[in-house]
């Protein structure tokens, strides 16, 4: 049986897709057979992180709609033979994507694969309600900036309330936090939210910080996950929270930041 | 002229980051953010949680006790609060000072 994550935030541009282009190329590149799913339908943006753009044949819509197989749709990573895509359509509506359909997908990919990352779209609508509906993880993609951490706490409480697990009255949804674009001088300084701040109003289980860091962008520039990058902070930082995730104790790193000389030298921070 | 320039702008900044660590232990714009959103987040968790009919329940509340006492919508509260084997209306409702009037 598989285990279905979803990676969801509510606010948009937060680092949803960067993180599950990452987390299924890192839970691959240890030995497990994962698919990553697009449910952005309308404006998938995956396959182009993913670097397979051009190798896009059948979407999730055509799946659903029984136009074409779910093997015949899904993309086999050129990085990594555990790894598969499934696209999103790009010029379907968004009302495309069925309860029924996502179900019945993620049923049959349980079979093959032992993850299922669910890449969701911004906002709480169609797409972003299935992505979660079904999950058993999920991964809280939050930015430490207001906006965010209050769309963040606005998913915690549909996570609670709207998915099946709750419906069923099932053990609940088990929900992470991983704080992106975190810069830990700006905390020094006082002009940013602190990892404690925001833990102080979401209280979740820590998977990791990705630090602001230059790495995202020349990554997504090339279509690589960025944690195929070894030598960038961004890349360690999602490979430890793959290996957290699969239960290794690693100590967190990246929150502190290097210490400037300013600091050094009259002791401060 | 230029190297001057350069020095100039080097103790402005220099200036600048002394200014704001002494300035930033009273009220940081993190900190300020850490308080607004706690209080948003307290407001809307328990916003969600609540039925649907809340809001008008209140309104119709207040507009009855307004036919009788003086009060603004401001000065009123409702809560409902769940616990394992109960549900508690709780309505706070600030009266004015009638010895003034």
């Amino acid at each position: 049986m598989a285990r279905i994550i979803v990676v969801t935030s509510g606010k948009g541009g937060v680092g949803k897709t960067t993180t599950s282009a990452a987390i299924s190329m890192g839970l691959a590149k240890k030995g497990h057979k994962t698919v990553v799913i697009d449910f952005d339908v309308g404006l998938r943006n995956l396959d182009l992180i993913m670097g397979c753009e051009r190798r896009v044949v059948y979407d999730i819509i055509n799946v659903i709609n029984g136009e074409a197989s779910i093997h015949q749709a899904l993309i086999k990573d050129k990085n990594c033979n555990l790894l598969s895509i499934l696209p999103a359509s790009q010029t379907r509506n968004k009302d495309a994507l069925t309860q029924e359909g996502v179900g019945k997908i993620l049923e049959e990919l349980s079979k093959d694969f032992k993850y299922i990352v669910c890449d969701s779209p911004a906002g709480i609508e169609q797409g972003a309600h299935l992505a979660m509906y079904f999950a058993d993880d999920a991964f809280i993609v939050t930015n430490p900036e207001v906006s965010s951490v209050r769309d963040s706490d606005r998913i915690l409480g549909l996570l609670s309330s709207k998915s099946q697990r709750a419906e069923k009255n099932d053990e609940p949804i088990k929900e992470y936090l991983i704080l992106t674009r975190y810069a830990p001088e700006r905390v020094k300084s006082g002009e940013m939210l602190s990892l404690d701040d925001v833990q102080d109003i979401l209280s979740l289980d820590l998977l990791g910080v990705i630090p602001e860091s230059k790495s995202v962008l020349t990554a997504s520039n090339s279509g690589n996950p960025v944690i195929l990058d070894e030598k960038s902070d961004a890349g360690q930082a999602y490979s430890d929270i793959v290996a957290r995730y699969l239960g290794e104790t690693r100590p967190h790193r990246f929150i502190d930041g290097k210490k400037g000389l300013f600091r050094k030298l009259f002791g401060g921070g | 002229m230029g190297k001057k320039g350069c020095l100039g702008s080097y103790l402005g900044a220099g200036d600048m980051s002394l200014l704001d660590y002494f300035r930033s232990s009273k009220t940081s714009s993190a900190s300020l953010a850490k308080e607004r959103l706690q209080i948003l987040v307290a407001y809307e968790r328990s916003s969600v949680n609540q039925p649907p009919y809340l809001p008008q329940l209140q309104q119709e509340i207040l507009l009855v006790i307004q036919k009788y006492v003086n009060v603004n919508c401001d000065a009123m509260t409702i809560k409902l609060e769940q616990s394992d084997n109960q549900e508690t209306l709780e309505l706070n409702i600030v009266l004015p000072d009638f010895r003034r009037v």
